[in-house]
């Protein structure tokens, strides 16, 4: 249901370009109105949600220690599982962000024989994962060569790269393949594992389709029905520039595919900031991993910490004056 | 225990695969073992709390306020403006599954709601369709749902399933703390009234006496001065401790549970036999006589009302530092809140060992040491006279308990202190220890009887990573530094590793201790002959 859902909704997305195109010529929608509006709502939809998690304060600091704390000298401290100042905070969230590393953690649990819980195995799921967004990455910042002129040096170096394993024409480009596979990958875990069906809603699937489409587009424009890369970049470089303009040949080759790929991408951006996306930018502000463990060290001041009811010293002991003098407990009043 | 609980063999017989129908279709059952009883009227007005009332979760009718439903969204709302953590808890979860499976009462139960993400979802569901425009565009393809009377069944039932542990929030790539998301779901809990006795009825005790279990000041007194007539037949050695001594140098707070209950008793006739040792300058108070605080598990408030003792008496008696004993979510409490809640402590002075002269910087604000940081320290200098080999009967395990590890990081002082009072020291294996650590099965307020089913699930993976040494070194001792702990896992052991024991890092130490003017010591803590086990003790 799920699935079906996320299915055909982008099948619907994609055919919105295809129709807009080639029935009606709305090129000028889908290549410059569209991309321009997608791009403002992912830049404000950013901001609008960081904004609102900044506006929320940290009353504790509730660090998941993964490690020794910071205690006697002699004691070996782990400073980065459990970081007592900012560096060790900095190495830490590097790790989360650049590796993964509470993902790299993870092991299937098992029951066996005996019974006997056994936990282990390879961790898929982080590889799979940084394939995933790494990919992702590579193919964001090969994409800038499109917009940019001149390409600056990185991004030809790394296009260079990324095109190692193959010579010739064309140059097939390792991360289109590696993120369409992760992305599989990703998906057929989902539908395979059992509990993971059980948790997963359509706003799961429909990132992951979505991007297999923009991948799927993407591969199908490069190495079989190519368009016209020169068009393409004279597109996007107008755009870049602010001054937008459709190429005056069109786009060339299967000029449809190129529309699809281009509003798959519209709608991904504009998705962004209202979905799940935006781990991307909760993981920098998550508390169990961005504070030091200096709990007992410094104090942490909770800005909305108010007084409370208690019952005090005084009032336990009209309580109980009689029986502590008995048991010769010694009392502030006879 | 309650015969109604399956044998081992069964209750081992578990199904991780989740059923076809979708979780929001799935009513909440509640069945015999897997809940608690309610709060009692009379506790929540000792507490203030609203709508205190006699029900049962098996009624048809909670009896919820009037306007329970806008009780619970407002509740929500100034909660999110309030924590940080729980919005960005709530919105960015991307479903990946890795803390599925690191849930130890859905290792134990197979029930797809307690694996921390579904948990989690319990909430955010309520969250997104409230609050969230994806939500309330999309609903259920969005993951959102109406709030209705069955939602809070259900948060009832699961938000009291789940001790709080933060194993999950160790693998989740962001951190999510599906702990934290608990601790605030309890609270809107709490808002309305469904709440449950076990947690409760302590927290009331605590505030009007002191200590959960509610003992008043001269059985307090009385209890520890039993201890002290034991450590006297046992040892030959008097102690005399005092209480609520202004002056003292040290204010020593621990679990009330240890005072009461076997064997965590043998861990406070533990402290008392250290404290003589070394000659400390030390008092007992009545007033601050619990370590433990079940406000934690009630509301941020709570927590609060309860921990300001701790504080409030170190200032009147005038000591000059505290002490803290073993025990779990006390130390998540002085570690994480304390400070921040009832601080500054700056009538206080940065706390440093009158024995060995350490400094421990790490507690500078707090001014609050943990005692295996403290022991630790005195057998590093070499201030402890220790017999190890009195320990030699035990071959020795170690349970991390949850809040120590994951809130705080203590990992390798017990460690070593065990390792300096034992011969015979096995650890388990590395997924189930130190940060990784799995609860005992009744955490957080759920060490019940009533809910011993689901405690004996959820301690299963615990379980059986002890019965994994236990069979492969012979491990008969499990330690802990956790007074719930010595209440759970006693009969977690009894049920599923019977041939294993349960004790306090402190009863180790004080069976090692070279007392001066002590007797043959013949026989231990627990008034067994030293270097035999209870096995062939008839022998
Ligand atoms: C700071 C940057 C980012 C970090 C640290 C990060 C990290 C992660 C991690 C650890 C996961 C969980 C593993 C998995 O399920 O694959 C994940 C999932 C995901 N990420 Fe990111 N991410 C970042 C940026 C992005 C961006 C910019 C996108 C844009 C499309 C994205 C798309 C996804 C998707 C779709 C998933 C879910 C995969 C699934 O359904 O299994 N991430 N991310
Ligand atoms: S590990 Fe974190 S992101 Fe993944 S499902 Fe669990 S809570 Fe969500
Ligand atoms: S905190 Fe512990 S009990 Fe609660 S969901 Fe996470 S792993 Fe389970």
């Amino acid at each position: 249901m799920n699935i079906a859902f996320s299915i055909l909704t982008v099948v619907v997305i994609g055919l919105i370009p295809w129709i807009g195109t080639t029935a009606v010529n709305l090129q000028y929608l889908f290549g410059i109105i569209i991309p321009y509006a997608a791009v403002i709502i992912f830049l404000l939809g950013v901001v609008y949600r960081i904004v609102k998690w900044g506006k929320s304060p940290t009353p504790f600091r509730i660090p998941t220690t993964c490690g020794q704390q910071k205690t006697l000298p002699w004691i070996k401290q782990n400073r980065i599982e459990n970081p007592s100042n900012v560096v060790g905070v900095i190495i830490r969230m590097a790790l989360e962000i650049l590796a993964f590393r509470s993902l790299f953690r993870t092991t299937r649990a098992e029951l066996k024989e005996g019974p006997r819980l056994a936990y282990g195995g390879f961790p898929w799921l982080w590889l799979a994962a940084l394939v995933f967004h790494y990919a992702f990455l590579t193919v964001v910042i090969r994409h800038l060569r499109f917009f940019l002129d001149p390409v600056p040096f990185f991004i030809a170096w790394l296009a260079r790269l990324d095109g190692l394993l193959e010579v010739g024409l064309p140059v097939y480009m390792l991360s289109g393949f590696a993120l369409f596979a992760a992305v599989s990958y990703l998906f057929i875990r989902r539908v395979v594992v059992p509990q993971l069906r059980y948790i997963s809603l359509a706003a799961d699937y429909f990132p992951l389709f979505l991007i297999l489409c923009i991948a799927g587009t993407g591969i199908l424009m490069r190495y079989f029905f190519k368009v016209d890369v020169i068009s393409v970049r004279e597109l996007a470089v107008s755009l870049a520039g602010f001054q937008p303009k459709l190429p005056d040949n069109g786009i060339g080759g299967v000029s449809y595919l190129f529309y699809m790929h281009l509003f798959y991408v519209s709608v991904l951006v504009a998705y962004f900031p209202f979905s799940k996306l935006m781990h991307s930018g909760g993981i920098f502000l998550s508390p169990t991993r961005n504070l030091a463990n200096t709990n007992r060290a410094v104090r942490h001041i909770n800005p909305w910490n108010y007084p409370v009811k208690v019952h005090t010293y005084a009032e336990y002991e009209d309580d109980f004056r009689e029986q502590m003098k008995e048991a010769q407990i010694p009392v502030e009043r006879d | 225990m309650a015969n109604d609980i399956p044998t081992p063999e069964e209750l081992a017989k578990i199904d991780h695969k989740p059923p076809r129908k979708g979780w929001m279709d799935t009513p909440t059952e509640f069945r015999p073992g897997t809940w608690s009883y309610p709060g009692k009227a009379s506790a929540l007005k000792v507490l203030d709390l609203p709508n205190p009332r006699e029900w049962q979760p098996t009624d048809e009718d909670w009896k919820l306020p009037e306007n329970w439903k806008e009780i619970i969204i407002d509740g929500l709302k100034e909660r999110l403006d309030k924590f940080r953590s729980l919005k960005i808890f709530m919105d960015i979860c991307v479903r990946c599954g890795a803390c599925a499976d690191k849930c130890h009462f859905f290792l134990g139960s197979g029930d797809p709601k307690n694996m921390p993400v579904l948990r989690a979802e319990l909430l955010r569901s309520i969250y997104k369709n409230e609050f969230t425009k994806a939500g309330k565009l999309l609903g259920k393809m969005a993951g959102a749902r109406e709030l209705t009377k069955d939602v809070i069944k259900e948060w009832f039932s699961y938000f009291y399933q789940c001790s709080e542990c933060r194993r999950c929030s160790v693998f989740c790539p962001y951190g999510i703390d599906t702990a934290e998301i608990t601790i605030l779901a309890r609270e809107l809990l709490t808002l309305i009234g469904c709440n449950i006795n076990w947690i409760l009825e302590p927290a009331a005790n605590c505030f009007m006496t002191g200590n959960h279990l509610g003992l008043k000041p001269h059985t307090f007194k009385e209890n520890i001065e039993y201890m002290v007539d034991d450590i006297e037949e046992y040892t030959g050695v008097k102690i005399e401790p005092t209480f609520n001594r202004k002056g003292a140098e040290v204010l020593f707070i621990t679990p009330s549970g240890d005072v009461f209950a076997d064997p965590g008793i043998y861990t406070l006739m533990g402290y008392l036999m250290l404290f003589e040792h070394i000659g400390l300058d030390y008092t007992w108070s009545t007033y601050a006589s619990e370590g433990g605080n079940f406000g934690l598990f009630t509301s941020h408030e709570v927590m609060k009302r309860l921990n300001a003792k701790m504080y409030a008496e170190a200032k009147r008696l005038g000591v000059k530092w505290i002490l803290g004993g073993e025990c779990g979510h006390m130390w998540r409490v002085v570690n994480q809140y304390m400070d921040t809640m009832n601080g500054p402590a700056d009538f206080l002075e940065g706390p440093v060992s009158p024995i060995t002269g350490t400094r421990f910087d790490n507690a500078a604000s707090t001014k609050m040491v943990h005692i295996t940081e403290f022991t630790a320290d005195l057998i590093k200098n070499n201030r402890l006279k220790l017999d190890p080999s009195r320990n030699d009967h035990l071959k020795v395990t170690f349970h991390d308990s949850c809040n120590p590890a994951r809130a705080m990081g203590l990992l390798e002082e017990p460690r070593y202190i065990i390792k300096n009072v034992c011969n015979n020291f096995y650890e388990m294996p590395e997924n189930t220890i130190k940060e990784q650590t799995f609860c005992c099965g009744g955490g957080a307020g759920l060490n019940n009887e009533e809910f011993m089913e689901m405690r004996l699930r959820g301690g299963f993976p615990r379980a059986n990573a002890v019965d994994y040494v236990h069979q492969k070194h012979g491990v008969n001792m499990l330690s802990c530094i956790c007074a719930i702990d010595r209440v759970t896992l006693p009969p977690l052991m009894e049920y599923w590793v019977p041939e294993v024991g349960v004790c306090g890092v402190h009863e180790l130490v004080a069976n090692a201790l070279i007392m001066e003017g002590e007797n043959e010591r013949e026989y231990n803590l627990r008034g067994e002959l030293i270097g035999e086990t209870e096995d062939n003790e008839d022998v």
